[in-house]
């Protein structure tokens, strides 16, 4: 909400600048911003009234005009406004005159004629951002006074974004009654007094349901003169809170609007068909409304008049009864409508409404009586007319319940010193009426307006704000803590973070939602869970893998010459099942490009499914215990190469997947490369072991080295288990330190050169022990793996 | 008339300091003290001579020998040092080349971020708890005092899934109260996390990172709260931070409150920043989790990491943090 300075200051007008009242507001949860009105003003631009305006000689679109500026001798000035005519007050610049912006008006000759001055638009004086002609003043201005006292532009803006439970603070009444309880001013309300009733004619009014609208309020007015027009002082009030004016009686619901706080609406009563029901949209009924746009009805609330909806309740009148030129007799609508009638109606719709926008936020229920009669003294005085009765239907003031307050919980609560006379003094500031219940407890009763205040700690915050946050304490404390142990065999996440930092990964952070396409790529075995209200239809699907992303931040980088990607993410993934969804952590990579960075005494290569295997492996090496307890193992995923994938398993159970992308997934998703990636899950590994130690043997160990010709089929990890088992506990480690193909050798076998160490905790072991183990192995290699020794 | 001891002597010292390498001094030696060297041959030649003679020669050779083994030790050493000099010379390496090998990674500067606030208020005693990102509207909304047409619910657009009522939580929140539906006070912990809203633009993303807390226990009071959050601001920038706590609205605490700092922004000046809500948590909350409002109170506060992380680090721009551009995230190793 955007309120003229001034306009407040007549309500209530405390001795600081607008800059401090801002502030002020901003401390008591108002946030509030103060700007001058305009940053330039016009200097010597005054009220103008044209005399006479005739068609120049020499240009159609131009007329000749004289004009009264107030000194006795009309000026000649020649203007190009389609509006200007003869009787028309206008601001009129004389020469010398300077234009925000820095026109300066001169004496000139246009095509010509001699032009002394200029008449100006609402742009031309930095009101407006659109130019509709001439401003047109009232025809009561005083030709000669100048424009920036006719129309007080010394004024300021206060812009306010409220919270949602200050809707009574979406005024200018609202806004003076916090300000002057800041400030301990009394609100200077102008005095409404009912209208004299002068005419008999009524609308019968009906609520279906108080829960939607507690109170109607409406009248009839006749007889209104049709060339009625909106004076300046109510128009450049609405300008300042952003409200162009377009007929004098909606001016006027405007109007009273931004003063009190009560959206209004006024029928044209020839377009009424019948008395007023405010009732709930049957299904299948249409609305053609202000914006002309037809909407198609639920359950909304409405008012219709006989049968026929005329108005969506609190958010917008219907196109075919509102008011307009031809308009002379209306009927005023002044009603309360509940937040939860009108919450999320405007949305629904996407509309934009400042009635909607304050219903949500809920409007003063005792306030629909005092606004309907000031905006019948407005019209009446502005458009004149004859005045009905009220009409009416629902309770005259609904009834507000006291609130306990505790003396003792409010000091508890806040933790400062808040002595009961200050507590009852910011209350009553506030409009609350206080009545003692015993020792250090009172009975709430807040005003009609306060409806946020509903419980004890609603009072106490009232207090807290008024006596300021800034003056409670910051107190340390003496609490009793005791947090929940962390376990050792819990893994951090920064733990496995740091180990592949340090081995050169980086952490990427990707979006939760992906593209259901890429993603049913990746993954088709999964069904990812759509959303309802994507952003866009590339992030329309909660992800079940974190490899999408993890390829979006690889191509953003790859199309930013930088070819080498190490990119991990821990992340949630989600999917759906018969049980229902299931969020799993998961961690994922994603390795491309060169082995290493480009660097001297290295041969340049590109990255292999082995050097991210390492990773891998010291990744599972946080979670402790022995390398033995994880395996690979080769399998097929959908999304990777068939002779290239492996499946992670810790103590025989699935953990993970890694492998290289499929190539034909590669060309059909148009990557650079196939990027090789793996994708463990967290919830199963997180947890570690606590680690038993075993004594270190003092005798020395013994090697011999074995290259064993075996099967292309035959897997390393088939190999080292054949070796373990054959060569008993003295093996104390198995080292695989070359694999060789080619000459010498039969197609489709390959040459594994193994270290065997023996050693042993008890004696040094001798070269029989050796040479036994050595050769039980060599034999069994030879009976179950086909193995053969190389010489 | 010529001494030939004196003679042997100078001639055997000049040779010695004039000999080049260790296999040329070796020979000198042999020459002189080897078996058949020239001095032995004159300590051998003492056991002709008279007593009385043997004496006085015995000694001049011995001050000889003595001489020449000094000369050979002393240019050995010498000898030694420039071979290690040579040596050493010629094992000189250009430091400057540039290391081989793996370079490091880096960490998000969110997780960092997160981990280091994590890490601060697990110092004043709060537990890290996490909790599931798909959520109910119970957990999101009703049992933190946001009913169905609260307008609260407009503060917080709000991305739904398509099939059922389920949705993506808005704030961490929902970890707080399905915490306090599982313990009972005291309860103090911190809820680090992703949260969704349906915003995307300049200055927000639909996917963002919020850290809350929550401290429910007997007697717990807004000056606690005011306690715990500057010291956190403090020790988060690492400097003495003025905060201001300007009451503020969020449905599930009651007093609510903004918390501000002073800022030294150096294009715009010194300003007040809002950095975090808080507030005493609404009895309407502690109701649906089954805790009794009379006899404990509590406090929440919430943050959102990125604006933390982009006013620790001076980013600018939030579009950073999901780009994964590496010459951004590389400068938070």
């Amino acid at each position: 909400m955007q309120v003229s300075e001034r306009w407040l200051r007549e309500w209530a007008n405390p001795p600081v600048t607008a800059a401090e009242l801002a502030h002020k507001l901003n401390l008591a949860g108002l946030e509030c911003e103060a700007a001058p009105l305009l940053d330039e003003r016009a200097s010597g631009v005054v009220v103008g009234r044209i005399l006479s305006a005739e068609r120049h000689p020499q240009a159609d679109r131009l007329q000749v005009c004289s004009v009264d500026v107030g000194d006795g001798t009309p000026r000649q000035i020649v203007c190009g406004a389609p509006n200007a005519r003869a009787g028309l007050c206008v601001p009129c610049a004389l020469p010398g005159a300077k234009l925000p912006g820095g026109m300066e008006i001169k004496d000139a000759k246009l095509r010509g004629v001699d032009s002394s001055g200029m008449l100006c638009s609402a742009k031309e004086l930095a009101l407006s951002d659109k130019s509709e002609g001439l401003l047109e003043l009232d025809d009561s201005a005083v030709p000669g006074t100048p424009i920036e006292t006719y129309l007080q532009l010394d004024d300021g803006l206060l812009t306010l974004e409220l919270t949602p439970n200050r809707g009574d603070c979406l005024s200018v009444a609202g806004l003076a009654r916090e300000t002057a309880a800041l400030y301990g001013l009394d609100v200077r309300r102008p005095a409404v007094s009912a209208a004299a009733v002068s005419i008999e004619q009524t609308l019968a009014v009906a609520i279906d349901s108080a829960a939607d609208c507690t109170a109607y309020s409406g009248r009839v007015i006749t007889g209104l003169n049709p060339a009625a027009r909106t004076p300046d002082w109510m128009r450049e009030k609405l300008r300042r809170s952003g409200i162009r004016s377009i007929h004098p009686v909606v001016d006027i619901t405007n109007y009273v609007l931004i003063e009190l706080g009560q959206p209004l609406h006024a029928f044209d009563l020839a377009k009424l068909s019948g008395p007023i029901r405010v009732r709930r949209a049957r299904a299948g009924e249409t609305l053609k409304l202000l914006n002309d746009e037809t909407i198609e009805l639920r359950d909304e609330l409405l008012i219709a008049s006989g049968e026929t909806p005329v108005a969506l309740a609190g958010v917008m009148g219907g196109a075919e009864s509102g008011v307009g030129a031809g308009t002379t007799a209306i009927f005023f609508e002044s009603a309360a409508f509940t937040p939860i009638a009108v919450a999320g109606v405007a949305r629904r719709h996407k509309l934009s409404s400042d009635a909607a926008y304050r219903f949500e936020r809920g409007v003063d229920p005792a306030l629909h009586r005092e606004a309907l009669e000031r905006a019948t003294a407005l019209t009446l005085a502005i458009c004149g007319g004859q005045v009905g009765p009220i009409c009416y239907a629902g309770a005259e003031r609904p009834a507000v319940a006291a609130i306990r307050l505790r003396h003792a919980r409010l000091l508890a609560l806040l933790g400062c010193e808040v002595p009961v006379a200050e507590v009852e003094g910011l209350l009553r500031r506030l409009g609350i009426e206080l009545t003692a219940a015993g020792t250090g407890e009172w009975l709430c009763t807040p005003p009609s307006w306060r409806f946020d205040l509903a419980i004890e700690q609603d009072l106490i915050e009232e207090v807290a704000r008024l006596h300021g946050y800034e003056n409670i304490p910051v107190r340390p404390y003496a609490a009793t803590l005791s947090p929940a142990a962390q376990s050792e065999t819990r893994r951090l996440p920064t733990r496995v973070k740091d180990a592949l930092v340090a081995r050169g990964w980086q952490e990427a952070v990707t979006y939760s939602f992906v593209d259901a396409k890429l993603q049913a790529r990746l993954t088709p075995d999964f069904v990812g869970i759509p959303l309802d209200n994507p952003i866009a239809e590339t992030m329309g699907v909660m992800r079940t893998s974190l490899w999408s992303g993890l390829i979006g931040a690889w191509l953003h980088n790859h199309q930013r010459q930088n070819k080498r990607a190490r990119f991990f993410e821990l992340a949630s993934t989600f999917a759906e099942n018969a049980e229902g969804i299931i969020e799993t952590p998961r961690l994922a990579g994603l390795a491309a490009g060169p082995a290493l960075d480009e660097q001297w005494g290295h041969a340049a290569r590109g990255v292999d499914f082995y050097d991210i295997k390492a990773d891998i492996e010291a990744v599972c090496a946080v979670f402790g215990g022995e390398a033995a307890r994880f395996r690979f193992e080769a399998d097929r995923h959908p999304a990777l190469h068939p002779g290239r994938t492996a499946r992670l398993l810790r103590d025989g159970v699935e953990v993970g997947v890694y492998g290289e992308l499929h190539p034909v997934l590669t060309r059909e998703l148009d990557l650079p490369a196939a990027p090789l990636l793996f994708e463990l899950d967290w919830s199963l590994l997180s947890q570690a072991m606590v680690p038993v130690a075993r004594p270190v043997s003092e005798f020395p160990a013994s090697r011999r080295d074995l290259a064993v010709v075996i099967d292309e089929a035959v897997p390393a990890q088939a190999l080292i288990d054949a070796v373990r088992q054959a060569a008993g506990p003295g093996l104390s480690a198995l080292r695989l330190f070359d694999v060789y193909r080619g000459q010498g050798l039969r197609e489709g076998s390959k040459s594994v050169a193994l270290g065997l160490i023996f050693q042993d905790y008890s004696r040094t072991l001798t070269v029989e022990d050796i040479d036994a183990a050595t050769a039980r192995v060599t034999s069994a290699l030879a009976r179950d793996l086909g193995a053969v020794l190389r010489e | 008339m010529s001494d030939p001891l004196l003679e042997l002597q100078t001639q055997a010292q000049a040779d010695i300091a004039a000999s080049a390498d260790a296999r040329a001094l070796e020979a000198l030696r042999v020459d002189l003290l080897g078996k058949k060297g020239r001095v032995t041959e004159l300590l051998k030649s003492l056991g002709a001579m008279a007593p009385d003679e043997r004496k006085a020669f015995g000694e001049r050779v011995n001050r000889l020998r003595d001489a020449v083994n000094q000369a050979l030790d002393a240019r050995g050493q010498t000898l030694a040092e420039a071979e290690l000099e040579r040596k050493l010379a010629s094992e000189t390496l250009d430091v400057t080349l540039p290391g081989r090998g793996e370079g490091v990674g880096g960490l998000h500067p969110i997780s960092r971020t997160i981990a280091r606030i994590s890490r601060l208020f697990n110092d004043l005693g709060f537990e890290t708890v996490e909790g599931p990102e798909i959520e109910d509207d119970f957990h999101n909304f009703q049992a933190l005092n946001i009913p169905e047409s609260h307008p609260a619910r407009a503060m917080q657009d709000t991305f739904y899934l398509k099939n059922g009522s389920r949705l993506l939580r808005t704030h961490t929140s929902p970890v707080q109260v399905r915490t306090m539906l599982s313990r009972t006070p005291p309860i103090r912990i911190i809820c680090p996390g992703r949260v969704y809203r349906v915003d995307y633009d300049r200055t927000h993303s639909p996917m963002f990172h919020q850290v809350e807390g929550l401290y429910v226990a007997e007697k717990v009071s807004f000056a606690d709260l005011k306690y715990d959050i500057t010291t956190f601001l403090s020790r988060f920038f690492e400097r003495e931070v003025e905060a201001l706590f300007r009451p503020s609205y969020f449905p599930f605490v009651e007093p609510g409150a903004d918390v501000h700092i002073k800022w030294d922004d150096p294009e715009k000046g010194p300003r007040w920043l809002e950095v975090m809500g808080c507030g005493m948590v609404h009895p309407n909350v502690l109701k649906a989790v089954n805790i009794d409002p009379e006899r404990y109170t509590g406090y929440a506060f919430g943050m959102g990491v990125e604006r933390m992380a982009m006013l620790r680090y001076g980013v600018s721009d939030l579009r950073d943090f999901f780009q994964n551009d590496v010459r951004f995230l590389e400068q938070f190793k």
